[in-house]
């Protein structure tokens, strides 16, 4: 939900990294905060568990800059990705205005990418949003896990697992090295701008 | 969906919340929209809080309590307030999509700022019910 303040001239867009457990949302947060922290006024927020998975969400404020005379305020939310925490995980999803879904490319996660964005798609029906008319990046990380030995899944199969319906632009990525980090979420802002200002401006 | 507040309707926000609630004494008021963002931010100009952190754990902690609520059969919580040692905070939602969160010291009273905000709140529903959305 996307606010616009025509007085102090501001858009505030909420971003959120979806994807299953242990899939490098949380990372994909801390390495772009790890790169911004300098010039935001913000701490990044974690709500957590005991054993460091994400409870309830991460949440990340920058300023983008101004497009068109407003200036962009872009809030990054993490979900938890974990099975049992699927009513936090709706809450946090109130008010989307553009998705970053982190799929592992660990061939033994395949199944879960799967369950994630059937799960994605149930929770935006809750809000009456289909998936195919809401800005989406999908996220192939973990790719640096190939260089373990640790076999990983072909871009192909993702592609076809994830992405043939909705065809949206996509990225491989190690969130943990933090490559293409920031080149998903710039598309993933970038995309959500273009579908605001379609609506409103 | 997304939606626009014009210069007319903030001003007249600030004002009803300047005039109802902030001449009470209180730190600061912030109304948010349940997705988080942040709509008008008052404050009496001695604290600098981190309003974007609160307003979006503010946001997801109401929506965990109507979680709750909703749960045990409840249709909501009728007060939602924190007790500090010197700062307190209270939520009030206002229509489906907004939320009015208050910080206030003990030298306010409690019941006194539930009534002012019940007053500012009839404000703000016709200010807002202008809003342009998609």
């Amino acid at each position: 939900m996307a606010f616009i303040n025509t007085k102090t001239k501001e858009v505030q867009v909420k971003l959120v990294f979806v994807g299953p457990g242990r899939g490098g949302k949380t990372t994909n947060l801390e390495y772009i905060f790890s790169r911004i922290r300098h010039r935001i006024e913000s701490d990044m927020v974690s709500i957590k568990t005991q054993g460091d998975r994400t409870l309830f969400f991460d949440f990340l404020p920058f300023e983008l800059g101004a497009i068109k005379g407003y200036n962009v305020k872009t809030q990054l939310y993490t979900v938890p990705g974990q099975i049992k925490y699927n009513a936090t995980r709706k809450l946090v999803l109130k008010g989307v205005d553009g998705i970053v879904f982190v799929a592992d490319s660990m061939v033994d996660r395949r199944e879960n990418n799967i369950s994630a964005l059937n799960n994605l798609k149930e929770n935006l029906k809750f809000y009456d949003i289909d998936i195919a008319d809401i800005p989406i990046v999908f996220q192939y990380n973990k790719r640096d896990m190939a260089m373990e030995g640790i076999p990983i899944l072909d871009v192909e199969t993702m592609e076809k697992d994830l992405n043939a319906q909705l065809k949206a632009p996509s990225f491989t990525a190690s969130a943990l090295k933090g490559d293409n980090v920031v080149p998903t979420v710039k598309k993933a802002i970038s995309i959500t701008i273009v579908a605001i200002r379609e609506k409103l401006l | 969906m997304s939606y626009i507040l014009d210069q007319e309707q903030l001003d007249g926000l600030e004002e009803a919340l300047t005039t109802d609630l902030m001449t009470l004494g209180i730190q600061s008021v912030i109304l948010i929209d349940m997705a988080g963002n942040v709509i008008v931010n008052l404050d009496d100009g001695k604290v600098r809080h981190d309003v974007y952190s609160l307003a979006a754990l503010a946001a997801g902690n109401f929506g965990a309590v109507s979680a709750m609520a909703s749960i045990i059969g409840e249709e909501e919580f009728s007060l939602l307030f924190h007790k500090g040692k010197s700062e307190n905070i209270n939520f009030t939602k206002i229509m489906d999509d907004f939320l009015l969160v208050s910080i206030f010291g003990n030298d306010v009273s409690l019941g006194y700022l539930r009534l002012k905000i019940d007053e500012v709140i009839n404000k703000i529903k016709v200010l807002i019910d202008r809003t342009g959305s998609s």
